[in-house]
């Protein structure tokens, strides 16, 4: 092979490769732009009234204090010990489950995937179940919910595993199975549960919400999901190769069964993670992928930056829309489905139009 | 370049090609023909390494790239996108294409004359079209082996000349070694330089084109009477089937 050719290209045209970085760095900074924005709005909203100013100014405080503060305690508080956490909440869960159900559409080659299908959310959803049905809070709360979500993904695995290959239908599959088996588990769990106090509060939480959250919710849902979506992250390339089969991956020198074990334990962590501190959140791995290939493309080192972090902004709108429609809290589940369902309809109706992309 | 004895190959539990051997040297174009399900592809999975022999020894002198048979691909990815997956054995696990990976893409689109549908979407454009992008993307991975599958199938007759002409100037200027496996006698004669015919899994004939390539061996592969024809005032020549030899009839 002319390698010489190759090299002596080297001093050529780079206007291909430079394009792209600049196509790649266009809609990420507008979306990273509007994330902030969204975030300082979304603190200035809510029964107790504050403006951009003093928002800014209270946050600032904290890096570099003022000498006289001019803000009312109560402001403080509400800013920083109310609001701010469920704000990093919905920023990090929209964030987690969007770059999951992007790498995972891609890992399966079917835009209709997205973090539920490999069983963990229903796993997670059953644990948490578990632990309200035991009357346990709190903690324990998170620990049972976390436990069972990665403990449903390694059920799935063991059921798709049939000596020693896995393939990647049968474990959709097994992550179907195992989500009906954890749906029933959870309506068991809800016919035992006392239906003045606990049932209520199993439903509730399994409609999703980040209300209660605090920092330690944060810090553990932020554990989850930044290392996994790194790790997914660095995996972008091999993602792209991946969606064209796994025979054509193989032949391309990728090593295929790592590169899905990874993405499918960091989709779990991330799903565990966000079950365990916010409920079943359901909709936005599917949609925000698909709005997110319209702006940049299907190239997935493009699309998962920019997926994860309008999935952030979506969530946190969402989220905003539940504190402030009515005077109780809407559960942030119900909004996701009765948003993305539509959306999801129309994205779907173009796809087909467009052929762009096949069912096989 | 290709070095395979006694190579016996499982798929699903079962022996597809039992005791195969062959041998090819480098800068040297080997065309597979045979029936459907004679394990053409099994052959070419083996080949570029997607499936291990159970016993027998296979050695390949070089990197090996893949022609897939024509696809759709899932998401609308461009044809550079899919030209760059080409790059992946260069890059490392955690790695992502760089400049100098780009310029490689690019480098194989000018000399195929299809930069101008660099970012078009793969799966609008037509068969020849994307028949050139997949050979891009084999010829990114800076292979010294080019396996295609079928590269000529569901192709115009102007666009299966295309693809043969392309592998010829590919052997000559390169100095590719080249396998492709077809069903149509003549991609052989224009280009091959060694055939193999694949009767069944245990059963082979392999040799310099010339020699192998007669209308009786097909006639055997085929099942099907295999006549030469010669193309008045061209000093070439072409196998065609017999079609509904002695009024044969469908029966069940």
């Amino acid at each position: 092979m002319s390698r010489s050719s190759v090299k002596a290209l080297a001093a050529g045209s780079a206007s291909g490769w430079v394009g792209r970085k600049l196509a790649s760095i266009s809609v990420l900074p507008v979306m990273i732009s509007l994330l902030i924005l969204a975030v300082l709005y979304s603190v200035t909203i809510g029964r107790y009234d504050l403006s951009v100013t003093d928002v800014s100014y209270i946050l600032m405080d904290n890096v570099h204090p003022l000498t006289i503060p001019y803000w009312d305690p109560v402001q403080e508080v509400v800013v920083e010990q109310v609001r701010l956490p469920r704000i990093l909440a919905a920023v990090i869960v929209g964030f987690g489950l969007s770059v999951s159900g992007a790498a995972l559409q891609g890992l399966f080659r079917n835009p209709l995937v997205d973090p539920g299908i490999i069983g963990v959310t229903s796993g997670a959803g059953f644990g948490g179940t578990l632990a309200i049905l035991f009357g346990l809070q709190g903690y324990f709360l998170l620990t049972m919910a976390f436990l069972f979500g990665i403990g449903s993904v390694f059920l799935v695995k063991l059921l798709s595993t049939v000596r020693g290959r896995t393939s990647m239908l049968t474990l959709v599959l097994a992550g179907v199975v195992i989500s009906a088996f954890f749906s029933a588990a959870i309506s068991i769990a809800k016919l035992l549960a006392d239906p003045f106090q606990k049932l209520p509060a199993i439903t509730y939480w399994l409609m999703g919400s980040i209300a209660s959250t605090n920092y330690l919710d944060v810090l553990l849902v932020a554990a989850a999901v930044v290392p996994s979506s790194v790790a997914i992250y660095l995996l972008r390339f091999q993602i792209n190769i991946l969606s064209l089969g796994e025979e054509k991956a193989r032949a391309l020198g990728t090593k295929v069964v790592l590169v899905q074990w990874i993405i499918l334990i960091a989709s779990a962590l991330i799903s565990a993670g966000v079950v365990a501190t916010s409920g079943i959140i359901g909709w936005v791995g599917l949609v925000i992928p698909h709005v997110a290939r319209v702006l940049v493309g299907a190239d997935h080192q493009r699309l998962l930056p920019v997926a994860g972090v309008l999935g952030a902004i979506y969530l946190l709108m969402v989220d905003n829309l539940a504190r402030t429609m009515t005077t109780a809290e809407i559960p942030l589940g119900i909004i996701t489905a009765l948003i993305g369902v539509p959306v999801f309809a129309v994205i779907l109706r173009q796809l087909h139009a467009k052929g762009g992309w096949s069912s096989d | 370049m290709i070095e395979a004895r006694n190579l016996t190959v499982e798929r699903g539990g079962r022996i597809i090609l039992r005791d195969y051997s062959l041998s090819l040297e480098r800068g040297r174009i080997l065309s597979v023909l045979g029936a459907n399900g004679v394990g053409k592809t099994t052959l070419i999975n083996t080949l570029i390494g997607v499936l291990k022999p159970k016993s027998g020894r296979l050695s390949i002198g070089g990197q090996v790239g893949f022609v897939p048979q024509l696809f759709d691909v899932p998401f609308a990815y461009s044809a550079f996108d899919i030209a760059l997956m080409g790059r992946a054995r260069h890059l490392g696990l955690f790695g992502a294409p760089g400049k100098r990976d780009y310029e490689i893409v690019r480098h194989y689109f000018q000399m195929l004359g299809i930069e101008d549908f660099e970012s078009r979407a793969f799966n609008s454009l037509s068969g020849g079209q994307r028949q050139l992008v997949m050979i891009a993307q084999a010829l990114t991975s800076e292979c010294d082996l080019l396996v295609l599958d079928e590269p000529c199938a569901a192709l115009d007759y102007k666009n299966q000349d295309k693809v043969l002409g392309l592998l010829e100037h590919l052997r000559d200027t390169h100095g590719m070694t080249i396998v492709f496996s077809t069903h149509m006698p003549q991609h052989a004669v224009e280009i091959a330089s060694d055939v193999l015919l694949m009767t069944s899994g245990s059963k082979y004939v392999c040799g310099q084109t010339e020699e192998a390539l007669t209308a009786a061996n097909l006639t055997v592969l085929y099942d099907l009477p295999i006549a030469r024809a010669d193309f008045g005032g061209l000093a070439k020549h072409t196998y065609a089937p017999v079609f509904r030899h002695d009024g044969a009839r469908f029966d069940v």
